[in-house]
């Protein structure tokens, strides 16, 4: 595959990314690391009107996505960071056992100010588990270098 | 008052600080973000970046570890003067995520977080819902992460 520069990107445009699975290992090394919240490290919780039993913290599953967004896109690009996130909704818990994917869709491409070597690519992210339930949803741009100034 | 209550719009909180090493970067990195950038010197060198950074995810997963850590001991101390308790749940998500300036190994972040608005959730009696914008500044005083985060939170009020 070739490698991706800014000007191959365009609105419209979907990449489908792999897949990844979730186990229950995974979710609890996360969580003792990075958010050791009950219901992040444990299959007894309390039951609460949101529900119970062991959930990925919403920050692996950002972090989950991203493994799929680089294998999928961004390592073979020229990629050069992002400013941030715009908005970003956790829609369904990530489960013991989940299977999630992920699909991108270009929103806008445009000039960055302060790099004219850079360009701007506004993407629409989500990340479905295996009902096809979209368990999130996020705005993000990321900066690419371009062709010619490789 | 009960704990909801208590909130004010402008209260600050102070998680602390966290240090990101190399070999911690590289390891979340790794794992979740295995950019050139993110997880090898010399080809860091080669990047816009000029040298080994954070993922960006890390920086806001330390920014969690530290947010926990902070509100378990404002519960503790909650606790032990016999004051109410927040109740918090699940947050549906988060808004103006940003990542102005590169975090660097050996850079120490301290993150501040501000309560920006606080309302009664109207899809679920009895919850409200918390706004906090969350500042990561590093050791030079640039800003490396910013973030408005909402969450779930008892209002203890029965609605």
């Amino acid at each position: 595959m070739t490698k991706r520069y800014f000007e191959d990107f365009a609105p419209g445009q979907i990449f489908e990314l792999p897949d990844v699975a979730v186990s229950r290992a995974d979710i609890i090394e996360f969580s003792r690391q990075f958010d050791p919240q009950i219901f992040h490290l444990q299959d007894e919780t309390p039951i609460t009107e949101f529900g119970g039993g062991l959930i990925a913290s919403g920050w692996q599953v950002c972090s989950l996505f991203m493994r799929l967004l680089d294998d999928g896109l961004l390592i073979n690009s020229s990629c050069a960071g992002s400013p941030g996130v715009e908005h970003l909704k956790w829609q369904h818990a990530v489960r013991p056992g989940d299977h999630l994917t992920g699909r991108t869709t270009v929103v806008e491409t445009r000039g960055w100010i302060g790099n004219p070597k850079l360009g701007l690519v506004r993407f629409h992210h989500e990340i479905f588990n295996q009902h096809r339930e979209r368990t999130m949803m996020m705005d993000n741009a990321i900066l690419f270098r371009r062709r010619d100034a490789a | 008052m009960n704990a909801y209550e208590k909130i004010g719009i402008g209260d600050v909180h102070v998680f602390g600080s966290h240090t990101f090493t190399a070999e911690s970067i590289k390891r979340f990195a790794r794992k979740y973000d295995p950019q050139v950038f993110h997880v090898e010197e010399v080809g860091a060198g080669e990047t816009s970046f000029g040298r080994l950074c954070a993922s960006g995810w890390h920086t806001a997963s330390a920014m969690m570890r530290l947010l926990v850590n902070h509100f378990e001991a404002e519960e503790a101390k909650a606790r032990a003067a016999g004051e109410p308790l927040l109740v918090s749940g699940p947050s549906p998500g988060f808004d103006d995520l940003r990542w102005p300036n590169p975090v660097y190994p050996d850079d120490t972040v301290t993150f501040t977080a501000r309560i920006v608005g606080k309302r009664i959730s109207k899809s679920r009696p009895g919850w409200g819902l918390l706004s906090m914008t969350t500042t990561g500044v590093k050791q030079t005083g640039e800003t490396v992460f910013m973030v408005t985060t909402h969450a779930f939170v008892e209002t203890g009020a029965a609605v």
